[in-house]
């Protein structure tokens, strides 16, 4: 090995590094707001990135129907869950933002596929149609056990796991996709060479980093929903709708999830069930971090992601093992520097 | 209206088999001071907790004229209720003026810098800590953070549980000066003490809580010079002397 491959291994463990780094800030996040471990982050990545593909083909996306189909179902389950207390006014509301308008975007977007629509437009449709699944997914499945212990929660994410991943097959079918690159083209940059796809990753990783830093530290609702994390019955007492909140971190999870999925679309071949082990990645960063810091989990997933690669070169059959194996010294370290606590208490 | 601004009636909550509160009804009349006192364990923060709808009760809670009983915690913060709990339940890792800030949630960005300006003028200590971690501040800084991130919600009815426990003497006497005051500014006050004294001091009415029930009520005043509470909460000596 010389320093260029060396400095190549690098960029490319940089670069993944850089993805992994946005779902595990993901699954701090979620488990922060909800303290559910979010098994399932990946497969809104695989879903963004397979709703691209359909518009790029011209196909109407299967995440469309998929969004009708989870609207009426939360519509349908929450008024039956709620028939005692339920209100005009909220029926109306749930008709309007569960039925109606994944209907209307179903028309849309089967209209609009057919004519290739343009990249941007195609990002801004997948976004449409992937973030609005995310709330869906923490009413239909967490929301009812929101009080529950985070094993259970943990158990809950598992199984929406599965129903995700066949929902995936369902809705995409088995094959996979690739993306066009946003930025098509190398750049040479002394002795390496850019893919102009890198660069968007980098920057759009950067971007996302920083947006979510301002939001957290510098607007009202982020600071709502930090504050729901550090002390939920604080958070209640000051009249923080604490469901609300889990809403709205599944929503950011699912828009972080699938511009992640549009992003690495082009540099990976992306199937149904592609987006777990890609998950799993965060997930090891998120543990070093202790699911808990945001600095720490970009760090770490960095540096699961050019440990990756580094092994991917010396001993490419068991790249996986060596990264996943990561997590149990990981796991041996956190719990000799961590003062134990009932993992119950609030 | 002129009616009183809570009332509850025959109100039980229970912890699994325990009936921590049983048949409690309580009146408390806008713009008074009304204390429960009890010793430990006699449901007093139960109490409270099933009035902010923490803990679930039955019985009839009417406030403003209006049942609650079905409201949602953060329903009945939006209605004027607010509970200082024993715990404080500040958000530790936060700083003193994001705690204040997101005690007006409800209320939105306008109320803010009004909200803001009104309790660092109560405390003046807050300004002075303002850039401070929660989880830094001494204890009686954390009752009054407490206190102030309540009254950013502009409470109709402040409940404080506790607001003196393990607060040195000198500060005790500050927080029940800033209770006094808040009536004074038009907030109706239910105070849950186990210093007796100094509660039946700023109180107007006065409940006596034990194993759960109300064992007597009555003008604070009227209570202070009975030899029953006088025997069992108020002492000879006055451990808790304000």
């Amino acid at each position: 090995m010389n320093s260029t491959i060396a400095l190549f291994l690098l960029q490319d463990g940089v670069i993944n590094g850089a993805i992994y780094a946005l779902l595990g800030v993901t699954l701090v996040l979620i488990f922060a707001v909800t303290r559910v471990i979010f098994v399932p982050q990946g497969e809104f990545a695989a879903w963004g990135a397979l709703t691209l593909a359909s518009l790029e083909s011209g196909a109407t996306p299967g995440t469309a129907l998929l969004l009708v189909v989870l609207g009426v179902s939360a519509a349908v389950v929450e008024t039956i869950r709620e028939r005692a207390s339920m209100r005009p006014a909220r029926l109306g509301v749930m008709a309007v933002r569960d039925v109606a308008m994944p209907i209307a975007l179903l028309l849309i977007v089967s209209t609009i596929a057919p004519t290739k629509p343009a990249l941007w437009l195609s990002v801004l449709l997948t976004l449409a149609l992937v973030v609005p699944l995310g709330p869906l997914v923490y009413r239909l499945a967490f929301q009812p056990i929101a009080d529950a212990t985070v094993l259970t929660l943990f158990i809950a994410a598992i199984g929406v796991h599965f129903a995700m991943i066949g929902l995936g097959l369902i809705f995409f079918g088995a094959e996979g996709f690739r993306n066009e690159p946003f930025i098509a083209g190398v750049f040479p940059l002394g002795p390496l060479m850019f893919k102009g796809q890198s660069l968007v990753i980098l920057a759009a990783t950067a971007a996302l980093l920083a947006a979510l830093w301002f939001f957290f530290e510098h607007s009202m609702l982020g600071k709502a929903l930090r504050a729901t994390a550090i002390n939920r019955l604080g958070a209640r007492l000051v009249g923080i709708p604490t469901r609300a909140t889990g809403r709205i971190a599944f929503a950011l999870a699912a828009a972080i999830g699938a511009l992640s999925g549009t992003l690495i679309g082009s540099l990976t071949t992306i199937s149904y069930d592609s987006g777990f082990i890609i998950s799993l990645k965060g997930f090891v960063a998120a543990i070093a971090a202790g699911l808990a810091s945001y600095p720490v989990t970009v760090v770490a997933a960095i540096g699961v992601g050019v440990l990756e690669s580094f092994a991917a070169f010396f001993a490419s059959a068991y790249k996986e093992v060596i990264v996943f194996s990561l997590i149990i010294p990981l796991l041996i370290w956190r719990s000799l520097v961590t003062a134990h606590h009932d993992e119950e208490e609030e | 209206m002129s009616g009183p601004i809570l009332e509850l009636k025959n109100v039980s909550a229970s912890y699994e088999k325990v009936e921590a509160v049983r048949n409690v009804s309580l009146q408390l009349d806008r713009g008074s001071i009304v204390t429960v006192i009890g010793a430990n364990g006699a449901g007093k923060t139960t109490l409270l907790n099933a009035i902010m709808g923490v803990k679930s009760a039955s019985g009839s809670l009417r406030f403003k004229d209006e049942d609650i009983a079905a409201l949602e915690i953060e329903a009945r913060v939006g209605a004027g209720l607010c509970l200082v709990p024993e715990k404080r339940e500040l958000f530790s890792t936060m700083s003193v003026e994001d705690n204040l800030r997101l005690g007006a949630y409800r209320l939105g960005g306008g109320a803010v810098a009004e909200g803001l300006q009104q309790v660092f003028r109560r405390f003046p200590r807050l300004l002075e800590r303002r850039a401070q971690v929660a989880g830094t501040l001494s204890g009686g800084e954390r009752q009054m953070l407490a206190m102030g991130r309540a009254l950013m919600s502009k409470p109709a009815l402040l409940m404080l549980d506790e607001p003196s426990l393990g607060l040195a003497p000198r500060i005790v006497k500050d927080i029940f000066q800033i209770i006094v005051e808040l009536r004074q500014a038009g907030v109706s006050i239910l105070l849950v003490e186990q210093n007796a004294r100094a509660a039946l001091h700023v109180a107007d009415y006065a409940y006596v809580m034990e194993l759960g029930e109300v064992t007597m009520h009555g003008r604070a005043s009227d209570l202070a010079a009975d030899p029953r509470i006088i025997e069992s909460y108020l002492g000879l000596g006055g451990r808790h002397d304000t």
